[in-house]
């Protein structure tokens, strides 16, 4: 088989695979949404306003309920030094930066 | 038609036959290339599903919390506070959260405890995480020490599911009287306040009347909520941007390099194929199906691999910057999501730059004439 064919099919099943992507997304979308529901339905209850992404610091556990001086206030000169803080940035200013 | 497609496959031909010659340093590219689409799509869809996560599941947070300051520092809500803030008109529910932190010292690991109504007394839900870093499995007991140094034994009821890790991973639900217990927490007393408006419209106002009452009171609007997780992760901010930023650099001046500097030997290939008769148009296909032929497959290939990395696999590239010190680690099953308008703006930043950048030295070398190139 001639080289440019075989590199044409490589590519057509590369390019399958990248347009099929959102299909499987959609896909899992609906069986998540169906799938689990109760035991979510149960956590939602209690009124969650974060996600568990990072459990090293309170401020990177919960940045949306933290106060913007909370990575440095261990100590009078205490500096931020949790890796998590680096990546997780703090909450834009609002009314409830008072 | 037919002699149009046999002369791009002749030519196609051509340039793998070409590409194969330099393969060490073809390939190097290749998988540099692949390398950095594959972690700049991994971060985006990473990135993406989180901010789809988040938007579901705070759809249900309240529409307020309202917290208590003492001296800048977050604090008790007393829980006459409730009463009187569910007087103002618009307040359809305020109820008292109980929720803090317990430092385990048996293992390093920081577990968010909850007080939930549906928990009986001496009994505990727990998140995958901790069930994980404690061993325990639905009717073992739960040893936790209080501030009073003495032990509350929990039963476990329930663990959810790992599925739910991007809510619960951490999580013990436990009763209200147990949490008071535990912390030695003041009666009458709650963590913070969460606050439901019939009308949306009205938060603000609802905000405003709150803190005029309260002073010391510090409300946080879902609004607020929704975006500090729209900004958490954001590509334009933090330590990602640095770290991806030198790693592109490095690859773009690499890519510049081998695209437009068109080697010695590569002027001579150009002057013999125009020598035997090649057009420069044709000489221009050759290098475009070349620079197509890398950047194309780089693409697809690393858009695939970057899709199954954090959908299949759950990130595990990301985990070690993520995870930090942290004990306790949520599996991300996140749910795919693909966004055409962030893949597009990857593919013009990465495939067509490429492209163009080995087409155009090209047709300045294959404009000269055949000799001059061949001599050079």
């Amino acid at each position: 088989m001639r080289r440019s064919i075989k590199f044409l099919i490589f590519t057509s099943i590369l390019l399958a695979l990248f347009v099929s992507l959102p299909f499987h997304a959609c896909r899992t979308q609906k069986n998540a949404a169906s799938g689990n529901r109760l035991e979510m339905a149960a956590l939602r209850n209690l009124h969650i306003t974060d996600l568990c992404l990072v459990t090293e610091a309170r401020y990177t556990r919960h940045p949306a309920v933290t106060d913007l001086h909370a990575a440095f206030q261990e100590h009078p000169t205490a500096l931020e030094h949790f890796p998590s803080g680096s990546f997780i940035l703090p909450k834009i200013s609002g009314n409830s930066d008072q | 038609m037919k002699r149009s497609v046999e002369r791009h496959l002749n030519i196609l031909d051509f340039t793998l036959a070409s590409l194969s010659r330099r393969k060490a340093k073809n390939l190097s590219l290749l998988a540099m290339y692949l390398l950095v689409i594959f972690i700049l799509a991994s971060l985006q869809f990473f990135v993406t599903a989180l901010k789809r996560e988040a938007a579901t599941i705070l759809q249900d947070a309240p529409d307020m919390v309202v917290q208590r300051l003492v001296a800048g520092r977050q604090d008790v809500v007393p829980q006459d506070y409730a009463a009187e803030i569910g007087k103002i008109r618009g307040v359809t529910s305020v109820t008292p959260r109980l929720w803090g932190y317990y430092y385990d010292s048996l293992n390093g690991a920081n577990y968010t405890i909850m007080a939930s109504d549906d928990v009986q007394p001496e009994s505990a839900s727990v998140g995958s995480g901790v069930a994980g870093v404690r061993n325990l499995a639905v009717g073992d007991l739960l040893p936790l020490m209080s501030y009073d140094k003495i032990p509350v034994m929990l039963d476990i009821n329930s663990i959810f599911s790992s599925k739910s890790d991007l809510i619960a991973a951490d999580l013990i639900l436990v009763s209200r009287e147990d949490f008071r217990q535990l912390f030695n927490f003041p009666a009458n007393q709650a963590t913070d306040l969460a606050v439901n408006v019939r009308n949306q419209e009205e938060l603000a106002t609802v905000a405003s009347k709150i803190v005029a009452l309260y002073p010391d009171s510090r409300p946080i609007l879902k609004s607020e909520i929704r975006r500090t997780y729209q900004s958490i992760f954001d590509w334009r901010g933090g330590m990602t941007l640095i770290i991806l930023a030198s790693a592109l650099l490095s690859f773009i001046i690499f890519a510049w390099d081998k695209a437009t500097g068109l080697s010695a030997e590569e002027r001579k290939e150009i002057g013999i194929l125009k020598s035997i008769g090649w057009e420069t148009s044709d000489v221009l296909l050759l290098k475009f199906w070349e620079g197509s032929a890398i950047s194309l497959t780089a693409f697809l290939a690393g858009v695939v691999l970057a899709y199954g990395h954090v959908f299949f696999l759950s990130a595990p590239l990301f985990v070690q910057a993520l995870k930090g010190w942290s004990v306790i680690y949520p599996e991300f099953h996140l749910v795919p999501v693909v966004d055409p308008y962030q893949l597009s703006v990857l593919f013009f930043l990465t495939v067509v730059p490429y492209t163009v950048a080995t087409v155009i030295p090209c047709w300045r070398a294959a404009t000269i004439d055949p000799d001059a190139a061949m001599r050079y």
